[in-house]
């Protein structure tokens, strides 16, 4: 256990999350919390009485314009951050999201021992997103993918703009928009539980690794052990 | 109905004048069909030289799995030219419901127009076809509808299918669909294929389609699945009377509240008004005199796909198959919350327990330094 050894380990600073990256993980969390939040509201709406006329309320409205505009943001933020997979540095490479050899699948199955069934207790080795998580990600592009195509494919009849009315060809895809607003509805459900798992696992890398993994994604760096830098300084060539 | 007319194929306007229309009803009958399918003022005259000029196309209509409201639907559209003129003037050669002759009689005349105006007459279909049990739930005549079907189809110019057993198979096609009720576009290949879904459509809406395609003689414009847009594009939400109180979040909570009394908004009752494609909230129903949401009862989506598979009618949130009756997608996702929830604490103790060195050792290391300083 070479954790326990070292009792004193000297720590790299590594810049790990550009900028952008931050921007787009913050940006993109308060769209799916906004989304989340107005969904539930647009999908049940709360009963609530009042003695005015329908020309004096227009909550309802509101609440359906501010889940459009999270939606647009959402999908822009979405447009950059693929964009950003090919042009950014390599911790926001694409290849951390998308399996390309069997050693993503072995250290996939390793992150899964150390973190999630505990049989190993070695320590992290990865700097950027560890295997398992990139994989992870990859499969929330895709739900991300489907809550845009379903999304827009709903809004787009009520839109003369191009962008959304790229958009028309989902609905027929489905069998109509009501299977379009379950598909949506349910994958909502997919943001939810991510949420909870993403921000409890963050919490759990930052108390087991002290890293600083909490505060990466505010400064952009996380500190690295000097033997594990220089593994993967070693890996890399 | 006779097959002799056939031969001289009069105008439509000839035969109209003949029935003892004036010119001006003729006109008032154009002005309304441009009208509703919704050309501008200049169609108004093209639709009247057409129909002037054009020689009555032969139709053939036929009925399949269906409870023909269709029919019913069409012979009630608002104008009385439209069913004169459709249904009696232009050689409608085979309807099972309306023609007059019957049995080989009634055979041998659509044998006759299809081989006379072979490539020429327009198909309307009216139903699904079965293809279970080699076609036998639904015969006519010792034929099966599946060879009916393909036998028409064939010289046809274009098929028209007439509400939602002929677009998508409506209530036959509904789970577990024992006779394999078929759609007609699934079975026809290579057509130019017209679908106006409802349960029933709209009699102006039948009316304005079969009068574009017989005026014109091209299909009218259609959406991504095959429905005449100047009927389809527009969701029922997006000319419904009540939408302002959907926006203003006003709605009925159950049928025999103080809002129901007051017309809110019946989304939260169940209303697929804003998944449905129709032109209701503009026509109406029996000559423009009400239509349901107007009447006090949600839509519930008889245009589209499915629409007896797509959960209750008087819900928004159909129940999850497999899951139990009231499991609906939220409170299946409260469930996986709170497994998830519980998988967290677990693990979180798992953590302490077994990543205890580690942890220790960050701890101790960070004390150390503190007390160096």
């Amino acid at each position: 256990m070479n954790a326990i050894s070292h009792p004193h380990k000297n720590l790299r600073r590594v810049f790990v999350w550009e900028l952008p990256v931050r921007y787009y993980h913050w940006l993109n969390a308060l769209c799916i919390l906004t989304l989340i939040g107005t969904g539930f509201i647009i999908g049940d709406p709360p009963a609530i009485l009042t003695g005015r006329e329908a020309y004096q309320n227009y909550w309802f409205g509101t609440t359906r314009f501010i889940h459009f505009l999270a939606a647009y943001v959402f999908l822009f933020n979405f447009a950059f951050r693929i964009y950003w997979g090919f042009v950014g540095n390599q911790f926001a490479s694409w290849r951390n999201f998308i399996p390309t050899n069997k050693k993503f699948f072995s250290d996939m199955w390793m992150v899964m021992k150390t973190d999630i069934f505990m049989t190993k207790r070695e320590e992290e080795k990865s700097i950027g997103h560890n295997r398992l998580a990139g994989a992870i990600y990859f499969l929330t592009f895709i739900a991300f993918g489907i809550q845009c195509l379903t999304g827009f494919g709903l809004y787009a009849a009520m839109s003369d703009w191009w962008l959304p009315n790229l958009f028309t060809w989902v609905a027929p895809l489905f069998g109509g928009d009501f299977m379009l607003r379950q598909i949506h509805h349910w994958a909502m459900w997919f943001f939810i539980l991510f949420t909870v798992i993403h921000v409890y696992l963050v919490f759990y890398h930052d108390y087991v690794e002290g890293r600083g993994e909490l505060s990466s994604m505010a400064g952009g760096w996380k500190f690295i052990e000097e033997e594990v830098f220089e593994e993967n300084k070693k890996e890399e060539k | 109905m006779t097959t002799e007319t056939l031969t001289k194929r009069p105008t439509y306007y000839e035969e109209l004048r003949g029935k003892g229309y004036s010119r001006r009803d003729f006109m008032k009958y154009c002005t309304m069909m441009a009208a509703f399918m919704g050309l501008q003022q200049s169609g108004i005259a093209q639709i009247a030289d057409a129909m002037k000029k054009t020689p009555r196309i032969p139709v053939i209509w036929l009925h399949f799995q269906e409870c023909t409201c269709c029919s019913e639907s069409f012979i009630r559209s608002s104008h009385p030219i439209t069913a004169d003129i459709v249904l009696d003037q232009i050689s409608l050669d085979y309807t099972e419901t309306l023609m007059a002759a019957s049995g080989h009689q009634a055979e041998e005349a659509m044998q006759k127009t299809m081989k006379d105006h072979y490539g020429e007459y327009v198909l309307c279909v009216e139903g699904s076809v079965p293809m279970a049990g080699d076609g036998e739930y639904c015969c006519i005549g010792g034929r099966s509808a599946k060879q009916i079907l393909e036998e028409t189809a064939a010289g046809a110019k274009a098929i028209l299918c007439w509400g939602s057993c002929a677009c998508n198979g409506c209530v036959q096609a509904a789970k577990p669909n024992p006779t394999q009720a078929t759609p007609i576009h699934k079975i026809i290949k290579g057509k130019p294929i017209v679908k106006v879904p409802g349960c029933p459509p709209i009699g102006e809406v039948m009316a304005g389609t079969l009068m574009h395609i017989i005026t014109f003689g091209t299909l009218p414009e259609l959406d991504g699945i095959g429905r005449p847009k100047a009927f389809y594009s527009k969701r029922i939400h997006d000319s419904c009377y009540r939408r302002p109180f959907y926006d203003a979040g006003m709605f009925v909570e159950t049928f025999d509240d103080e809002n129901a009394k007051k017309g809110y908004c019946l989304y939260k009752v169940g209303c697929k008004g804003p998944s449905t494609y129709n032109a209701c909230g503009i026509m109406k129903w029996n000559a423009g005199v009400s239509y349901p949401i107007q009447s006090g009862h949600g839509c519930f989506g008889c245009t589209e796909e499915k629409f007896w598979d797509n959960g209750p009618i008087y819900a928004r949130m159909p129940e999850a198959g497999g899951f139990g009756i009231e499991a609906t997608a939220d409170k299946i996702g409260m469930v996986a919350l709170g497994v998830t929830a519980a998988g967290i604490a677990a693990h979180a103790v798992a953590t302490n327990l077994r990543k205890k060195e580690i942890v220790d050792n960050l701890i101790e290391e960070g004390k150390e330094s503190e007390k160096e300083l």
